[in-house]
């Protein structure tokens, strides 16, 4: 591994795509929990008030993933977007329908109007959770891209088994994620059945878990180089991660819990990215190597301006949304709903 | 059925629409700070109550703005790869700097402005406001950079080994005159589009004799910014004419359905063409107004279409260079003459606010609520004549429209998904619009405290 510029970048998109994962990750959990965990409005309002200051924050993350894989490798951006396009019609309608119903719910005290919502809300977080996945699995294995970078499956080439399998384990790991969130930020019913929920989950996470790496694992073990070494470090890591979230969730330690969880998928992400370094969008196709972080990327100078400008704003996107995790650091109580009119 | 026409048509559809909320977001954004800040500076519970009623409209429309944009990030890789493999050195640039530098201070301190009324001191809360404002004039500018680039690339060259346009100086791609002028024209018909979303407002219920202050100082208020920034659009927009003469003769030919080369040039106030043939059968025109408009001087020569198409096809070999001229042309006569109509309407609003009689004048708050539909007409005109009169071009000069759509995607997948957007997007519409009255006919509401204002406005 040679570190210059095309790898920082692709050290950078991982960096986004773990950020982006950590953080919209337990807010998709949240929006998947929503019917589950809301047994009355207030419960739900609860729930959605638990993101609410922060969810559009957490999105931008994977806006920016986009827009740094554009000005990064455009032959990547190009190719992933065009090829993997029905999967991320889905991902993209989702996404407009739960953030409209994030800002929208609370607009209109008819319950038909909220229940439209609710739905909106729990479709557009349970289909992205299962979705990334499928689609993260499909980029580390390869996917069949002709000689002019082109991918040339279909939708059903996609959702093969294995993909299928890693968007299981991310929805799982998501709602998880989520559970354990709410039982840290939630006061009372909402809190209790978070933590009831995640004792559930906390196990068949860390199954699922350890199938993914595993097959992940045997998929890659054929051509083992220096950072796929790395990788099966950090699987190994992964699951120890796994194994302190079920111990803290058993527990009831939620602090600890969502650590462990936020853990897991930051080291779920690294190791996949691990896997596919150098490439980006490895070819199936025979006598294709496909797209690697050379043959995709930006010019020199491209790169040089893009990490000039990462940087400079890093540092002050990161303090300003920390203060802002902090100014709205405060549980959420179904008190705070009830005394009002709206 | 060929792909390229539907993703022109999906690209058409989801971007008009996006622009619809954008404006709005960008101008309301501005107008709220400055009504906050009146309240931190003065404790005049009228600027809250202002502050309060137009963010809760700002808000409505701001949602729908966001997720909009979301399709715009992907949309390039998903219809247009070979244009994304072709510009992506350049064009992701900006992309991914708004995304960094505007997209998440406006989503965080947009989540601070609406949760935080109780949490944050109110000069914090003010700045929360401030910093969403300029998070979206951040996002305008460099989206704007992206797109000059289409129109006006600068700062590169093409790579005969890669085939791409590749980056030779990022100062030259900021720097694009088309950039700055399309920006400031569109702060200023963003003030424009929502001061004029408020005067009709504040109108729509001063007719109904409802004569609470913030109604009677938001009229006011809003009557000065739409005078004050429709002046501000002529001015970027005769600049903007100036350029477009300069950088892209081939559209301001088209904007005025000029065939041939004139010197002095007349500025056509109605033709009725004939595009076949290359002429116009009827024109009434104004000797050497043109002349003016677009080289400042009342003999300068103006390039006609009949000659630019030649020149074209001399440099590119044969084909049509020529933009739908029939649309260009009235979609950018409608777009002055909106605008125009709007400056009278903010002069009248500043005259009578001047008069101290705004509260009273019943027909100036009807024609005030009939404005409404005008700024948003006029965005779309304009935007009309920037992308309609590129064409064939998408990075003009460089490349051909229909050479950026994606090879790979067939034209039943993007019929699919271009039903599924229109569809979501009109469902979307039914909601903001009955949102929007459903909010802005409540009217002005009494919370007053922080806290009341705070679960006012939460989830």
């Amino acid at each position: 591994m040679e570190f210059d510029l095309n790898t920082l970048w692709f050290f950078l998109i991982t960096v986004l795509w773990v950020a982006y994962f950590f953080l919209e990750g337990f807010d998709f959990g949240v929006g998947i929990l929503l019917p589950f965990l809301g047994k009355d409005d207030t419960d739900r309002r609860v729930m959605i008030n638990t993101i609410g200051p922060v969810w559009d924050g957490n999105e931008v993350w994977l806006l920016v993933a986009g827009g740094a894989t554009f000005a990064a490798f455009p032959e990547w951006y190009a190719t992933l977007f065009s090829g993997f396009y029905l999967p991320l019609f889905l991902i993209l309608v989702a996404l407009i329908a739960r953030g409209v119903a994030f800002e929208y719910r609370g607009k209109d005290k008819r319950p038909e109007w909220r229940a439209w919502f609710d739905r909106a809300i729990f479709f557009g977080s349970a289909l992205p959770a299962l979705l990334w996945g499928v689609a993260f699995a499909n980029i580390v294995n390869g996917v069949p891209i002709d000689g002019a970078k082109e991918y040339t499956g279909n939708l059903f080439t996609l959702l093969n088994p294995y993909a299928l399998v890693v968007g299981v384990t991310t929805f799982v790991l998501f709602t998880l994620h989520g559970a354990v969130f709410l039982a840290l930020k939630a006061e009372g019913t909402v809190a209790e059945a978070a933590k009831a929920l995640a004792k559930r989950l906390a196990l068949p996470m860390a199954g699922l878990g350890v199938i993914v790496l595993v097959w992940t694992f045997l998929n890659e073990a054929g051509d083992l180089d220096g950072t796929d070494v790395a990788a099966v470090v950090a699987s190994v890591l992964v699951a120890l991660a796994a194994v302190g979230a079920v111990l803290a969730v058993m527990r009831e330690r939620e602090g600890w819990a969502f650590v462990g969880t936020g853990l897991t998928i930051v080291l779920v992400t690294v190791t996949l990215f691990l896997y596919l370094y150098p490439a980006v969008m490895p070819s199936t196709t025979e006598g294709v190597a496909g797209l690697d972080i050379y043959n995709a990327s930006s010019t020199n100078m491209t790169l040089k301006v893009m990490t000039v400008v990462a940087l400079i704003f890093t540092p002050i996107v990161l303090g300003y949304q920390a203060w802002s995790y902090k100014v709205f650091s405060k549980r959420i109580s179904r008190e705070q709903f009830t005394t009002t009119k709206s | 059925m060929d792909p390229l026409i539907v993703a022109r048509w999906q690209f058409g559809i989801t971007t008009v629409y996006h622009f619809l909320f954008v404006p709005l977001t960008i101008g309301l954004a501005l107008l709220v700070a400055i009504q906050e800040t009146l309240y931190v500076r003065t404790k005049d519970v009228k600027y809250l109550k202002a502050t309060k009623f137009w963010g809760k409209l700002f808000l409505i429309n701001f949602a729908i703005g966001v997720v909009t944009g979301i399709v715009q990030e992907f949309q390039f890789g998903m219809n247009w790869s070979a244009y994304s493999r072709f510009v992506g050195d350049i064009f992701g640039a900006p992309l991914a700097i708004e995304g960094l530098a505007a997209f998440f201070l406006e989503s965080t301190f947009i989540g601070l402005w609406i949760f935080g009324w109780n949490k944050l001191t109110p000069k914090q809360h003010m700045w929360s406001a401030w910093m969403v404002s300029i998070g979206t004039a951040v996002s305008a500018f460099w989206i704007l950079a992206a797109n000059a680039f289409m129109q006006y690339p600068v700062g590169y060259e093409v790579n005969a080994a890669t085939g791409r346009a590749e980056l030779t100086s990022f100062l030259d791609v900021v720097t694009n005159k088309v950039a700055w002028v399309h920006f400031i024209h569109t702060i200023f018909l963003a003030v424009l589009t929502a001061a004029t979303l408020m005067l009709a407002t504040s109108a729509w219920h001063m007719l109904r004799d409802r004569k609470d202050a913030v109604y009677r100082f938001s009229a006011g208020f809003a009557s000065v910014a739409i005078f004050v920034a429709s002046i501000g659009v002529a001015f970027s927009g005769h600049w903007m004419g100036q350029v477009m003469t300069d950088v892209q003769p081939m559209k301001m030919a088209a904007a005025e359905a000029l065939w041939e080369t004139e010197q002095p040039a007349a500025f056509s106030l109605f033709a009725v063409g004939d595009v076949e043939n290359g002429r116009n059968h009827i024109n009434i025109a104004i000797p050497r107004a043109l002349s003016l408009l677009a080289t400042n001087s009342l003999d300068g020569e103006v390039l006609g279409i009949n000659p630019l198409q030649a020149e074209f096809e001399e440099e590119f070999g044969p084909g049509d260079y020529i933009p739908p001229v029939g649309t260009v042309y009235w979609s950018f006569r409608l777009m002055i003459g909106i605008g125009f109509a709007l400056m009278a309407l903010g002069a009248v609003g500043t005259w009578l606010l001047w008069k101290q009689r705004i509260a009273d004048t019943r027909w100036f708050h009807r024609l005030a609520v009939w404005a409404l539909a005008l700024p948003f007409l006029a965005n779309i005109f304009g935007w009309a004549v920037t992308e309609i009169g590129r064409q064939p071009w998408v990075v003009y000069g460089e490349l051909l429209v229909r050479d950026g759509v994606s090879p790979g995607v067939s034209a039943g997948e993007v019929l699919v998904t271009l039903i599924g957007f229109t569809l979501l997007y009109g469902l979307l519409a039914v909601v903001d619009v009955y949102l929007m009255k459903k909010y802005a006919q409540e009217g002005v509401t009494d919370e007053a405290t922080a806290d009341e204002v705070a679960k006012a406005l939460a989830y």
